[in-house]
C-alpha cells in the first residue's frame, strides 16, 4: 500500500467569488478502491469531483492524479472519465457511437476495427450487447445509465468518477446497479470515486467513505468505522439513524464521561474529543443499540408510541418522560412473538460503550455558507 | 331509457361545442389564407398559362409559351440563384459566432440587452436602413473618406458586393435568432462529457456544438434564403440597375411592361424553387440532428 495514491488533494480550496465551496482539503484516495464522497447538498463533494475531472480549477492547493499535478491540464488530457448526473449522453449519436466517442478522440488514431471491437466489449460488459444501433431516447433510464458507464470505462481510465449516478433510477433498479457497480469495480480494478448524498448508497457500495460537510472532509474511513465511530456529531447524525440526547458532562474518567441528561439520568458515554466538566454535549445512541425489555430494569422507562414492523426487524418510537422520543430497533426472530405494542410501557437499556458523547456546539456558520453556495450553483 | 340517453346526448353536445370552438378559432386564419394566399396563387397559376393582352395585362389562353420564355430572364434568375445562397451563407458566417457568443459565452445579465440590440434596428424600416447604406457606400460616403488617404476612384455602390453587404446587414437578425435558440437549448453537460472523453475544444465544437445547432442553422438559412429569393429592395437601391433579382424582374413585368402572364410564370417558378429549398433543408437538418423531427419556420 505504499503505492502512489490515485487521487490526492493537497490543501485544496475552491472559492466562487466570496463563497468558499471547498476549504483546505487534504485527501489521498488509495488505488483500486471504491470511494464515496458523502455529504449533504452544497458540502463541496461535487466541486471536488469536478476538480478531479478538470471542470473546475482549485483556487489554492493541488489536485494530483497518480502523483501528477493536474494544474492547467484540461479535462480532455486527464486520465479520468466521468459518469455524469443524468448521464449527458449525446442525443444525436446511437449507443455504439456514444460508447466509441472517446476511442475516436484517441491520438494516435485507433483503427476502426479496434474501435468496433472495444466498443463491442464495453457493450457486453454492461449487458447491452445488441443495443449498439439504438437511439439514446429509445433506452430506459437503467439502460442509459449502463451506456454512460460503458462510454466512460471503454477508455480504460485510471479513475472512474461517478456523479450521483443512481439518483435518477427507481429503488429496485438502484439496488441492482449498486451490486453491479461493485462487481464492475472489482473486475476492472480501477478506483471508483462516487459522489452521493445518500448515506445508504455510500455505506453499501464503497470500501471507503469520505464524509464532507461545509467544504471540509469530516471523516474518511471504512463504512463500518464511519457508522460505529463517527468523528463528530454531524457524521453521527448524517450517517445512519441515531438518537441524539442533550446533556451536560457530570464527570470524567479516562475515555468515558458521565453525562447528566435532561431528565436527570446519568449515563456513561465514550468521548471522541476532549470534553470538560459542565460542557453541553449531545449523546448519540444508535437505535439498534437500544435494548427493550419489560418494565423494571434499564436506564429509561418509556411508552411505545409507534411500531413499524419491517420483517427482520421492528422499529419502535418510544416516548420517554423528560427526554423525548427515542427510536429503537430490535431484531425479530421468527416464532418469537415478543413484539411490544403501542401504548405498552417498556424499559430501555443499551450496551455499554454504545453511547457516544460529542460537544454540543456545531459550527452552524459553515452550514449556512454552504447552503448559499448550493443556491448559487443551482 | 331516458337516464341512459341523457349522458350520450350531452356528450354529443359537448363534442359539437368543442368542434365549434375549434372551427371558430381556426376560421380567421383559414379565411385569411384562402383570400390572400390560395386565391391569388390560383389566379397567378391561371395567368401563367395565358397570354399578354395587346394593351397589357392578361388574356385567357392555355399555353406554356411563358414558361418557354423563362430564359429571357436568365440573368435575374442567375443573380438570384447565386446571391440568395451566397447572401444566406455570408449571413450564416457572420451570425454563427455572434449567436455562439450570446448563447454560450456572454454573461447571463448581458444576454437580453445584447439580443435587444440585435433586434432593435428591425424596428426601423428596411427601406430607411438600406437608404442609409446607399449614402455610406455612395460617392460622398466611404469612397470620399478613402480619397483623403489617397485611395481614389473606389466604386462601392451598385456592385454585387454592395448587394451582398446590404443582404447580410438586413437579414442578420433572422439568422442569429434561430441559431441562438438552438445553442441556448444545448445541454452544457454534453460539452463537458465530450471534453471528459478526450475531445479537444475544436473537436467538441464540430462533433457536438455544431451538430446539435444544425436545426437552428438550417432554419436560419432557409428563412433568409427564401426571403432573399423574393428580395427586391436591396438590389434596387444598392445594386443600381446592374444587379437584377427575380423580385426586380417581377416588379418590372407587372408594373412597367404589364406582361402579367410572363410575370406569373416567373412567380410560379420562384415559389416552386422556394418549396424545393425548404424541403431539402428540412431533410438535411432532420437527418443531421438525429431522430428529432424539425419543423422549419
Amino acid at each position: 500500500m505504499t503505492a502512489v495514491p490515485d487521487i490526492e488533494f493537497r490543501a485544496v480550496t475552491k472559492r466562487y467569488g466570496a463563497v468558499t465551496a471547498v476549504s483546505g482539503i487534504d485527501l489521498a484516495i488509495p488505488p483500486s478502491a471504491f470511494v464515496a464522497l458523502l455529504g449533504p447538498s452544497g458540502c463541496g463533494k461535487t466541486t471536488c469531483l469536478r476538480m478531479i475531472g478538470g471542470f473546475e480549477q482549485p483556487s489554492e492547493g493541488q489536485v494530483l492524479i497518480r502523483g501528477r499535478d493536474m494544474a492547467g491540464t484540461p479535462p480532455y488530457r486527464r486520465p479520468v472519465n466521468m459518469v455524469f448526473q443524468q448521464y449527458a449522453l449525446f442525443p444525436h449519436l446511437d449507443v455504439e457511437e456514444n460508447i466509441s466517442y472517446g476511442l475516436r478522440q484517441a491520438r494516435p488514431r485507433l483503427s476502426s476495427r479496434e474501435i468496433a471491437l472495444r466498443a463491442g466489449e464495453a457493450l457486453s460488459m454492461v449487458q447491452l450487447a445488441g443495443y449498439g444501433r439504438r437511439k439514446i431516447h429509445e433506452l430506459s433510464g437503467g439502460q442509459q445509465q449502463r451506456v454512460a458507464l460503458a462510454r466512460a470505462l471503454v477508455n480504460k481510465p485510471a479513475v472512474l468518477l461517478l456523479d450521483e449516478p443512481l439518483a435518477a433510477l427507481d429503488k429496485k433498479l438502484r439496488t441492482d446497479m449498486q451490486i453491479e457497480l461493485q462487481n464492475l469495480q472489482r473486475e476492472i480494478g480501477i478506483t471508483f470515486v462516487l459522489v452521493t448524498h445518500d448515506q445508504e448508497e455510500a455505506l453499501s457500495m464503497s470500501d471507503f467513505v469520505c464524509v464532507m460537510n461545509g467544504g471540509r472532509v469530516v471523516q474518511l474511513g471504512q463504512p463500518s468505522e464511519i457508522y460505529d465511530e463517527p468523528a463528530d456529531l454531524f457524521v453521527a447524525d448524517f450517517v445512519g439513524k441515531t438518537n441524539l440526547l442533550s446533556g451536560k458532562v457530570a464527570g470524567l474518567s479516562g475515555d468515558l464521561v458521565d453525562v447528566a441528561l435532561a431528565d436527570g439520568t446519568v449515563i456513561a458515554a465514550r468521548k471522541r474529543v476532549p470534553l470538560s466538566r459542565g460542557e453541553a454535549v449531545s449523546v448519540s445512541l444508535r437505535p439498534e443499540s437500544l435494548r427493550l425489555s419489560a418494565p423494571g430494569s434499564g436506564a429509561f422507562k418509556g411508552i411505545v408510541r409507534n411500531r413499524i414492523f419491517l420483517g427482520s426487524t421492528a422499529e419502535y418510537a418510544i416516548e420517554v418522560q423528560g427526554i423525548g422520543s427515542l427510536l429503537a430497533k430490535a431484531d425479530h426472530v421468527m416464532g418469537q412473538g415478543n413484539l411490544f405494542k403501542p401504548g405498552e410501557p417498556v424499559a430501555i437499556g443499551f450496551a455499554a460503550g454504545a453511547p457516544l458523547a460529542f460537544p454540543h456546539a456545531n459550527n452552524n456558520g459553515t452550514n449556512q455558507r454552504e447552503d448559499q453556495h448550493a443556491e448559487i450553483l443551482s | 331509457m331516458p337516464a341512459g340517453s341523457q349522458p350520450a346526448f350531452s356528450m354529443r353536445r359537448s363534442l359539437f361545442r368543442k368542434n365549434l370552438v375549434t372551427a371558430l378559432l381556426l376560421a380567421p386564419a383559414a379565411v385569411w389564407l384562402v383570400v390572400f394566399l390560395v386565391l391569388p396563387f390560383v389566379a397567378i397559376a391561371i395567368f401563367s398559362v395565358g397570354e399578354r393582352a395587346p394593351e397589357g395585362g392578361y388574356q385567357a389562353a392555355l399555353t406554356l409559351a411563358q414558361y418557354a420564355n423563362l430564359p429571357a430572364r436568365a440573368t435575374a434568375f442567375w443573380n438570384t440563384m447565386v446571391l440568395a445562397p451566397a447572401g444566406a451563407l455570408a449571413c450564416l458566417l457572420v451570425a454563427y459566432p455572434v449567436a455562439y457568443y450570446l448563447a454560450l459565452r456572454a454573461p447571463q445579465r448581458w444576454r437580453l440587452i445584447l439580443l435587444a440590440l440585435i433586434v432593435i434596428p428591425f424596428w426601423t424600416s428596411l427601406l430607411m436602413r438600406t437608404y442609409a447604406w446607399m449614402y455610406i457606400l455612395g460617392g460622398r460616403g466611404i469612397p470620399a473618406l478613402l480619397a483623403y488617404v489617397g485611395i481614389e476612384d473606389l466604386r462601392l455602390i451598385n456592385t454585387p458586393g454592395a448587394v451582398l453587404l446590404g443582404i447580410v446587414y438586413g437579414y442578420l437578425p433572422l439568422m442569429i435568432l434561430p441559431i441562438y435558440v438552438s445553442l441556448e437549448r444545448l445541454d452544457r453537460r454534453l460539452l463537458e462529457a465530450s471534453a471528459d472523453l478526450g475531445a479537444t475544444p475544436l473537436s467538441t465544437f464540430l462533433s457536438v456544438t455544431l451538430r446539435l445547432s444544425l436545426p437552428g442553422v438550417m432554419t436560419g438559412f432557409s428563412l433568409v434564403m427564401i426571403l432573399l429569393l423574393g428580395e427586391y429592395l436591396i438590389p434596387t437601391l444598392l445594386g443600381g440597375g446592374k444587379v437584377f433579382f427575380i423580385g426586380n424582374a417581377l416588379v418590372d413585368l407587372f408594373l412597367q411592361s404589364r406582361n402579367w402572364p410572363f410575370g406569373s410564370a416567373i412567380a410560379i417558378t420562384l415559389v416552386l424553387v422556394s418549396v424545393v429549398v425548404l424541403i431539402v433543408a428540412n431533410r438535411i437538418s432532420t437527418r443531421l440532428s438525429g431522430a428529432r423531427r424539425v419543423d422549419l419556420i
